[in-house]
């Protein structure tokens, strides 16, 4: 199908009100997902970390990844593109897609329509651009069959020659796909397989035979070929969905706010996802839907390039939720939204999902890593920490708690694996390790028989035997058994962090066993066997 | 008498009764929802009912009068699932010893630490974190409020994650009730050794399932660091093991 793309450059920062000229990144989980034309001229690309970007450009505006506010930005954007076609599809905020042979053919060709779309485009986001350092992001058109193709030919045209619109003629995508790089397919692993194979731009793959390329490579394989052929993703042999699938809720009384219209989202976009999926389906396209109490209707599609799952859907709800409701006055509805409701607009056969063998559900952590954000937002980014293993004698350091915000929960992390420390670490106390570890070392004293305190000599000695020990201020507690001194001297070298500690295990005749480190002569306990 | 008549009367063919079994059996659910659970280590399945974590239930672990050991516990109860691909959180466990965590068993990587949220906002963080996590291991150190506990179990029991409590101070009473009335280590003495291994034994009572009272001897853990059982539950008096036969390591040889 032949397909129109507007793309807007680097959308996140426009959308977060930066200047493109101002060195600014928007980060997600530690790394770069956009950066402005003046970041990049530092050296600052995406998946880059927040640390190596920074040192690159030490003035670097570090923003956050808010889908929603983008999302709410660009809600101006698409209702501009009603003027030109009643049906427009959000891929990603920034990026919008239509199919053009009606419009083409009212507005008098491709290159009519592109000009047009292109200067409704930047009109409305003069429009939007009333605030304090709004600067109108280059917007970039791109005609050709196929989404896939016309987003190519939109990010073409961006490419530094100057032009605004690209128009690759009809039939013409596989001879302007050819020359380009396989990394714009966005599917690293399979692109790196490919490259391997000595197989580089997207005119490589095509060249394959198809049936060859399915069989080794699957239905990812079979998707990127016909990608790469200028064809659409799959065979458009697309079943129309019956009508019995769109959900819908109403809302009493009608919500003017996000929260209460999004809390009824996600029910609804479950219910929605649990249709499809007892009829085996999926959709790749949704159509939100919004009715106000003054009757006004409010319609917009998103499209994804997989199958939309209950949560994309939920998201996407939200997102155009906001875009609704908190836009300018001008978008905004006049009354509260008395109805929502959901359609799958394309539904393909779903392909399942194969589970992890041993229960790695890529669902939990996907719910794990909502519900710590949703922590995060009551009681701030610091409260959540997940653990991380580094090399140490010490229980307390052994493994060390890195802040939850800074790693993606949902992908693998080999930081929270044993195999991470390769050292031995001589000196480390004998397994088993103290079920209680103190933040805040407790004092402690520890006397003989005789009730004089117990000292370590400088050869490591005990000076007697402690009979009794006493935690806190606590009761004096008897002495059963006890293990050490174990002496520890640590960065001898360095005057400024050198450490000299004795370490001595103490079961007590009543309570837990202790750990005691005596430091600068005095004992504390610094963790505990519960 | 009447219980005399009542066994004197002939019941139905066994024939009939083995297929009306039959029958039941066919039309069972594959499970109930209270059915289903989380596992548990092998050593820790004679200490909960039905040999796993119910979901939705809530489990309390403490040590009496001051016995050690109720954390390590609740580490090992959570291991097994954590391991299966379950996460774990741990709200106001600060001083956690994550070491012991991961010799226990338990799957850092999917093991997340909150810290104590204020009495006003305990209710909601834990709230949110049922939503998402199969395990929550809870201390109740700086207090909750009567009504934020029952609303969290309410919830947990509709979302069917498990709740463990580790130490007192918890206004609901929970499910199955594990106390720790005794521990000892072993392989350490005056000046000798090290703490090697721990024998610990818990009582387990509770309510429902769980009412009938239970003791089990463990290894929290043992010499090999795994957690074991010591011996059998005590209402089953524990079989004689027969000696072990003396291993033949040569083949048999005639002679004369």
């Amino acid at each position: 199908m032949r397909m129109l793309v507007v793309h807007c450059l680097d959308w996140p920062i426009v959308a977060a009100g930066v200047p493109l000229d101002v060195p600014a990144a928007v980060f997600h989980a530690n790394r770069v997902v956009a950066s402005s034309p003046a970041a990049r001229a530092e050296g600052v690309v995406a998946h880059q970390r927040r640390r190596e970007a920074q040192g690159r450009c030490s003035s670097l505006v570090v923003l956050a990844h808010d889908p929603a506010r983008d999302a709410r930005a660009f809600e101006p954007v698409a209702a501009a593109l009603d003027a030109v076609t009643p049906r427009v599809e959000l891929a990603t905020p920034g990026q919008v897609a239509f199919p053009t042979r009606g419009p083409s053919r009212f507005f008098g060709g491709d290159e009519a329509l592109a000009a047009r779309t292109r200067s409704a485009v930047v009109a409305a986001l003069a429009g939007v651009g009333d605030g304090e350092g709004w600067s109108s992001p280059p917007v970039h058109v791109g005609v050709a069959d196929g989404a896939f193709a016309a987003g190519l030919a939109a990010q073409v045209a961006l490419g530094g020659r100057g032009e605004e619109v690209r128009v690759v003629p009809p039939g013409g995508s596989a001879a302007f796909l050819a020359p380009l790089p396989l990394a714009t397919l966005g599917q690293p692993d399979l692109v790196d397989v490919l490259g391997r194979l000595g197989l580089r731009t997207l005119g490589d793959l095509a060249g394959l035979p198809g049936p060859d390329v399915l069989a080794r490579f699957g239905a990812l394989g079979r998707e990127v070929w016909r990608l790469a052929r200028g064809l659409d993703p799959r065979p458009p042999a697309l079943a129309e969905p019956p009508p019995d699938l769109t959900v819908s809720v109403e809302l009493d009384p009608p919500a003017d706010t996000v929260a209460p219209a999004a809390f009824l989202a996600r029910g609804l976009a479950e219910e929605l996802h649990q249709r499809l999926w007892a009829r085996g389906s999926a959709c790749t396209r949704v159509v939100i839907g919004a009715e106000t109490e003054h009757g006004e209707h409010l319609e917009r599609v998103w499209r994804s390039e997989g199958a939309l799952t209950a949560p994309a859907i939920a998201d996407r709800l939200r997102w155009q939720l906001d875009g609704w409701l908190q836009g300018s006055a001008r978008h905004r509805p006049t009354a509260g939204i008395s109805r929502l409701w959901l359609a799958p607009d394309e539904v393909l056969p779903a392909g399942g999902r194969q589970l992890g063998f041993w229960g790695s559900d890529a669902a939990t952590s996907d719910r794990a890593s909502r519900a710590v954000a949703r922590v995060q937002g009551l009681l701030g980014t610091g409260s959540v920490a997940v653990p991380e293993w580094r090399g140490s004698r010490d229980p307390a350091t052994q493994i060390a708690l890195v802040e939850a915000e800074a790693v993606d929960l949902t992908a693998d992390r080999p930081g929270a694996g044993r195999a991470r420390v390769a050292s031995p670490w001589p000196g480390r106390l004998p397994i088993p390790s103290p079920a209680r570890v103190h933040a805040e070392p407790v004092a402690a004293d520890v006397v003989d028989a005789a009730g004089r305190a117990v000292r370590v000599s400088g050869r490591g000695e005990l000076s007697s035997p402690p009979a009794r020990m006493s935690v806190g201020g606590g009761p004096w507690v008897e002495v059963v058994a006890w293990a050490g001194p174990w002496p520890l001297e640590e960065r001898w070298w360095d005057g400024a962090t050198a450490r000299r500690r004795a370490r001595l295990q103490i079961v007590p005749a009543d309570g837990p066993a202790r750990l005691l480190v005596l430091e600068h002569g005095r004992w504390h306990v610094t963790a505990t066997y519960d | 008498m009447r219980s005399g008549a009542v066994s004197t009367t002939p019941g139905p063919p066994a024939a009939d009764l083995t297929d009306l079994a039959e029958l039941a059996e066919r039309v069972r659910p594959v499970t109930l929802s209270r059915e289903q659970r989380l596992p548990v280590l092998p050593a820790l399945q004679d200490l909960v009912p039905g040999a796993g974590l119910r979901r939705g239930g809530t489990v309390a672990v403490s040590g009496e009068g001051g016995v050690g050991g109720a954390t390590s516990l609740a580490l090992a109860l959570v291991a097994e699932a954590s391991r299966a691909g379950s996460w774990v959180a741990a709200v106001g466990l600060p001083s956690l010893g994550l070491v012991a965590a991961d010799e226990l068993g338990v799957a850092l990587e999917r093991l997340v630490l909150v810290a104590a949220p204020e009495r006003e906002a305990w209710g909601s963080v834990a709230a949110a974190l049922v939503d998402g996590f199969d395990c929550l291991v809870l201390s109740a150190e700086r207090g909750v409020r009567p009504g934020d506990a029952r609303r969290l179990v309410a919830r947990a029991r509709e979302r069917g994650a498990v709740l463990v409590q580790v130490g007192g101070g918890w206004p609901e009473r929970a499910d199955v009730d594990l106390r720790i009335t005794r521990s000892r280590w072993e392989g350490i003495e005056a000046g000798h050794g090290h703490l090697q291994a721990r024998k610990v034994r818990v009582v387990q009572s509770g309510r429902g399932e769980a009412a009938r009272p239970r003791r089990v001897d463990l290894w929290l853990p043992g010499p090999a660091g795994e957690v074991e059982v010591v011996a059998a539950p005590s209402p089953v008096p524990a079989p004689a093991s027969s000696p072990p036969r003396p291993r033949r390591d040569r083949p048999l040889r005639a002679v004369s």
